[in-house]
């Protein structure tokens, strides 16, 4: 009865609240410390809520596809780094299996062994930045801190086994540029014997964390089927519930041998990204395991590269000592070797995806047309429907879940 | 390589042919994928077809990007289709002429072709008719060109009017 009595009262006050509301216009970006990159998202601001998102892409676009055409196919790793940078040398892999694709170069099974130790590395790499910068969008600064300690790791064995860290250039047409030190085994096993422990620390800090857990849990959750049609893959389509991976469902480089589950996640949200992440990190460790239990269990120590002198460039020593080594590096270099016309689709299990090379040869030493499928980019155009009718704080913390990467968004 | 599995491509020839006879013009497995080109003008009934039919289930678009074949003045469009229920993937292969680059839009079909139409559509002019937003994406919006169009060459490595000691060399 109450309530009737003051309705007038309510009723006034609601109106009130009815009247056209005046929407804020907020730019986010391109260089603002909460997005991790240069993406620039203008909002149409409900208070703190938003109604519309709106992407401005492109602000460091530097035409790969263009520049591809005019390279030979060794030349085309300095680009492939540049697209998802944090783990330039599963792109590198990506594209030598492209190409030997093309040319029909079969790959030793070491080689094979040594780029899935190699691309697995660099899949915990980028899972550990992408998985720590949630923690830090979501407040807890301490595990990026300590987590960093291990990616820089990683890039020391980059650095022992191609001399650089993070943008690599790693690997050739055939194999590597040289075989693995000594050195670079030691810290590959070294790596395996602390990471676990330092990967429990981190789910510690994070995985049963109530603040953390009230942050991420049906925040910026996506449906199967509009993940579908917007093109996710990789750990963002896994999270939705389906266990999609190009290592199983196609598989390359040898993976059929290797055991490994794909984990899942159920509801799409950020909490089940950051899980799908936590566990596909702990697949990775034990597929690098059973990778040096293969090789070991190989009589061969010595082939990384494979033997095909009409593509593969011989290493420097041979060149500066063996008259043929010497000819073949000079037909390569300057492209006289036949290549093959036609056109490739290859495709690989990136960091953050399907990632994918689409390269025509028309017979030349260049590619006709190169395209890249670049998970990033398809993923992304997903984000103002994921984000609408949230909270800014939310919307920061899906963007940093869905790993997209700024150098594979723009090209 | 993907595995190549002849029953698999000739059913989708199969059925394509008996619905679109007069659309596909040619159809060859192309190292280890089947590659279908067809008619512009049907592209949207056919990516439809291919979706939505109980055998094929071409499900997910996995690519689409543009081509320039001067020699010919034509553009075109390639789409990788990705059947997750038979594990199978195709190519499929449409032109237009260079004079009318217009190419129905796959946006109805697919909500992701609308970032690759538009990333298409600015580096190579194809218009892509029934598109909700065809703007430029990665290049600057007053570009008037098409930059991946065979037209513009890259720098020539050898030139040599260019002085050196301005650029630290």
């Amino acid at each position: 009865m109450a309530k009737e009595v003051n309705s007038d009262y309510w009723d006034k006050d609601r109106v009130k609240a009815e009247e056209p509301k005046e929407y804020n216009t907020l730019n986010v970006g391109p260089t603002h410390p909460a997005t991790h990159g240069v993406f620039q998202n203008v909002m149409l601001m409900d208070g703190e809520y938003i109604v519309s998102t709106e992407q401005t892409i492109g602000y460091i676009h530097r035409a790969f596809e263009k520049i591809a055409e005019r390279r030979p196919f060794y030349q085309i790793t300095p680009l492939t780094d540049r697209l998802n940078y944090c783990s330039a040398p599963l792109n590198n892999m990506g594209w030598h299996m492209t190409v030997e694709k093309l040319l029909g170069i079969e790959t030793p099974k070491r080689v094979d062994y040594l780029r899935i130790v190699i691309m697995e590395l660099a899949r915990i790499a980028d899972h550990v930045i992408c998985n720590s910068v949630i923690g830090v969008d979501s407040g807890a600064l301490t595990g990026f801190t300590y987590m960093f300690q291990d990616r820089e790791f990683i890039y020391e064995i980059y650095e022992e086994i191609c001399g650089s860290r993070l943008t690599t250039n790693m690997g050739r047409i055939g194999g590597f540029e040289r075989n693995f030190s000594p050195k670079a085994w030691e810290k590959i096993k070294y790596f395996l014997e602390f990471f676990p422990a330092k990967l429990k620390e981190f789910e510690t800090l994070l995985m049963r964390n109530r603040i953390f857990m009230d942050r991420t849990i049906n925040v910026g959750a996506f449906p199967l089927d509009r993940a579908l049609a917007y093109g996710f893959t990789g750990p963002n389509l896994r999270a939705c519930g389906l266990d999609y991976d190009v290592r199983v469902m196609n598989p390359y480089c040898s993976y059929e041998e290797f055991e490994f589950t794909i984990p899942v996640g159920q509801n799409g949200d950020t909490y089940d990204r950051f899980m799908v992440r936590q566990a596909e990190m702990k697949q990775s460790l034990s597929i690098i395991q059973q990778a040096l239990d293969k090789l070991d269990a190989l009589e061969d120590k010595e082939t990384y590269y494979a033997c095909d002198p009409r593509f593969v460039l011989p290493p420097k020593e041979k060149v500066y000592n063996n008259m043929e080594a010497l000819i073949w590096h000079f037909k390569i270099v300057m492209g006289e070797t036949d290549i093959p016309v036609g056109e490739v689709y290859h495709c690989i299990e990136g960091a953050n995806g399907e990632l994918g090379f689409y390269l025509i040869s028309d017979g030349g030493r260049t590619a006709s047309r190169l395209h890249f499928r670049r998970p990033g980019f398809i993923y992304y155009q997903a984000y103002p429907e994921m984000v609408q009718g949230t909270m800014l704080s939310d919307a920061i913390l899906t963007m940093s879940s869905m790993n997209v990467i700024a150098g594979e968004l723009d090209a | 390589m993907f595995e190549i599995i002849p029953e698999k491509d000739q059913l989708t020839v199969a059925k394509l042919t008996s619905s679109f006879a007069n659309s596909i013009d040619h159809h060859e497995l192309m190292k280890d994928m089947l590659c279908i080109t067809v008619k512009k003008e049907s592209i949207g009934d056919i990516l439809l077809f291919l979706r939505d039919d109980r055998e094929l289930q071409f499900n997910f678009l996995t690519t689409l990007c543009g081509m320039h074949y001067p020699e010919k003045d034509q553009l075109g469009v390639v789409y990788h289709l990705h059947s997750f229920v038979n594990n199978h993937r195709i190519r499929l292969k449409t032109s237009t002429p260079i004079s009318d680059p217009t190419i129905p839009s796959a946006t109805s079909i697919w909500p992701t072709a609308n970032w690759m139409e538009r990333e298409t559509y600015d580096f190579f002019g194809i218009q892509f008719v029934g598109h909700p937003n065809l703007t430029r994406i990665l290049n600057v919006d007053d570009m008037v060109d098409f930059p991946l169009r065979k037209e513009f060459p890259l720098e020539d490595q050898t030139r040599d009017d260019k002085d050196d000691s301005q650029f630290g060399r």
